[in-house]
């Protein structure tokens, strides 16, 4: 198994930087997956997670100016392994002004994700700085949970609004309520209501526009007032909206009623899938 | 500017009581500074709105601030406080749920706020027929026998003489003087001496309204019993009004100076 990879471009380096920081405020653990294409941060919905899933992906040629890997077999030829996401995210802080950046995976004492930071010091001498990232390899029959989450179909599917203004109604919301009730229609309306004995609380975004529908029989039956609804815990909504500090090149939320949100996000050239299933 | 308006319905679906204000945030601050219990108990009249805590704190809305205001009849009623600043403002009707707009940059926020029967409130009859002593002072004059003083008493005295006030704390062992001829003080009517004792506990939730005002009427009435009435000036030059009333300690001795 092997991998190095390098960054050489400055714009490179911060907009990777931007997405490690994105991962470490959407999960404390998470999975890289490594490809000869891509690579992947992957959060699987298990009970740990309280059924939150994450599934980021991004192409190496839009990072890295050299990239190499060699995957656990010819005909597995991905590496999966797992990391504690703050780590990489502080390791890449010290990169912010770096000459280049270089990834690799080692093995000293322990399997290690090394990062290395060529920094171009005050008197124009070149300093290294190197973080060992410890991290797990995650064995091959581990590697179905890990997959692609497949996105059910949708009841509506709607623009999202500026996630600042969500994020904070959010957690104005949070606290009056632990849960909340987010429902959209295909006429471009979502709404976040929380109710209370002594409150009900509704925040209406309107005019946010409906994605064209992939079916299209499905939407035309569909009448458009008709909010589909999901129950959220409003601290796994939160979560997801405090990981977002710079607003996405395109938001999109999809609604499966009573099931679950799907959000999926694109960060100029980086996608970003999170789902969140409904409160049972 | 966040925009709200309210509607208060009555059992004929009539709004009964109707207004908008413009800028919320000022309003807020007057809120924040009277939360610290769960109920309020709130008046509507033609003058303006009224909030009571815990019957010894009021907040007075005049009706002056809000660009529009209508009552049809005079209402009381209870809300929960707690949500108050959650959703940066909210008001209350009597019997039927409450309903509040408030718009910002492209969200509206519609709150239902249901309603409680008003607890009776405790009148304390301070009336100013009874005033015995009253003096203006600008808040910052303030800000020093709040935050010096509590810290370690439980206790404060505060003794109003021809001259000047004087606040003590810690059982006698500090104090703060306030000159009657002080730049800090803008009125001084003293008729007699009078020296009063009052727990901290009851004083201290009166210091969130010390913060967001300029000037801070204190008197006394033939009782000892002690008004606080702080002056918000909001930035539209208009002025809101957030009283305190508080009774004596009586058992609690006389410190020794």
């Amino acid at each position: 198994m092997k991998f190095r990879a390098k960054i050489v471009d400055g714009a490179c380096l911060n907009h990777f930087t931007r997405v490690s920081n994105m991962i470490a405020k959407l999960a404390k653990t998470c999975t890289l997956r490594i490809s000869p294409d891509k690579l992947n941060f992957i959060l699987s919905d298990k009970l740990a997670n309280g059924g939150v899933s994450m599934w980021c992906e991004l192409e190496q040629e839009n990072f890295f100016s050299e990239f190499q890997m060699e995957g656990v077999s010819r005909e597995n030829n991905e590496i999966y392994l797992e990391l504690t996401s703050e780590n990489l995210a502080r390791a890449l802080k010290t990169a912010q002004n770096a000459r280049a950046l270089k990834i690799k995976l080692t093995n000293k004492h322990f399997p290690c994700l090394t990062v290395s930071v060529d920094l171009l010091s005050v008197s124009s001498s070149s300093r290294i700085v190197t973080h060992d990232i410890p991290i797990k390899v995650i064995p091959r029959k581990l590697w179905k949970d890990l997959q692609e989450p497949v996105v059910p179909h949708p009841d509506v599917s709607i623009y999202l609004p500026v996630l600042k203004i969500m994020k904070s109604v959010v957690e104005k919301m949070k606290n009056i309520s632990s849960h909340l009730v987010i429902e959209a229609n295909l006429n471009g309306e979502l709404n976040l209501k929380i109710e209370t004995e002594l409150v009900c609380v509704t925040t209406h975004f309107k005019d946010l526009g409906n994605p064209p529908s992939a079916s299209e029989d499905a939407s035309q039956d569909r009448n458009p007032e008709q909010m589909a609804e999901v129950h959220l815990e409003i601290r796994k909504l939160l979560q997801f909206l405090v990981g977002q500090q710079v607003n996405p090149t395109k938001a999109l939320c999809n609604i499966v009623s009573n099931k679950m949100v799907h959000f999926d996000l694109l960060h100029e050239d980086v996608s970003l899938q999170y789902f969140i299933p409904a409160l049972s | 500017m966040p925009l709200l308006t309210w509607h208060i319905q009555d059992e004929n679906d009539q709004y009964s009581s109707v207004g908008s204000l413009d800028n919320v945030r000022n309003v807020s601050t007057i809120f924040k500074s009277i939360h610290f219990r769960d109920h309020a108990t709130y008046f509507a009249t033609k003058n303006g709105i009224k909030v009571t805590v815990e019957n010894a704190i009021n907040a007075f809305l005049q009706a002056l601030i809000f660009q529009e205001f209508k009552v049809q009849e005079d209402m009381t009623s209870s809300i929960a406080v707690g949500t108050l600043n959650a959703l940066r403002m909210c008001h209350q009707g009597y019997g039927c749920p409450c309903i509040l707009f408030l718009e910002e940059e492209r969200a509206v926020t519609v709150c239902k706020i249901n309603t409680q029967e008003p607890e009776e409130t405790l009148d304390y009859d301070f009336c100013s027929t009874n005033v015995t002593n009253k003096i203006i002072l600008q808040s910052e004059g303030l800000h020093e026998a709040f935050s010096e003083l509590d810290v370690m008493s439980e206790v404060l005295q505060i003794a109003l003489s021809p001259d000047k006030l004087s606040v003590f704390g810690n059982a006698g062992s500090s104090h703060l003087d306030y000159l009657k001829d002080s730049g800090l003080v803008e009125a001084f009517h003293c008729n007699q001496t009078q020296i009063n004792r009052y727990r901290i506990s009851l004083l201290k939730p009166s210091t969130k309204a010390l913060v967001p005002s300029c000037k801070v009427s204190i008197q006394t009435d033939n009782r000892g019993f002690l008004s606080l009435q702080y002056m918000i000036r909001k930035e539209d030059e208009q002025i809101c009004f957030v009283e305190y009333y508080c009774c004596p300690d009586e058992e609690v001795p006389e410190f020794e100076s």
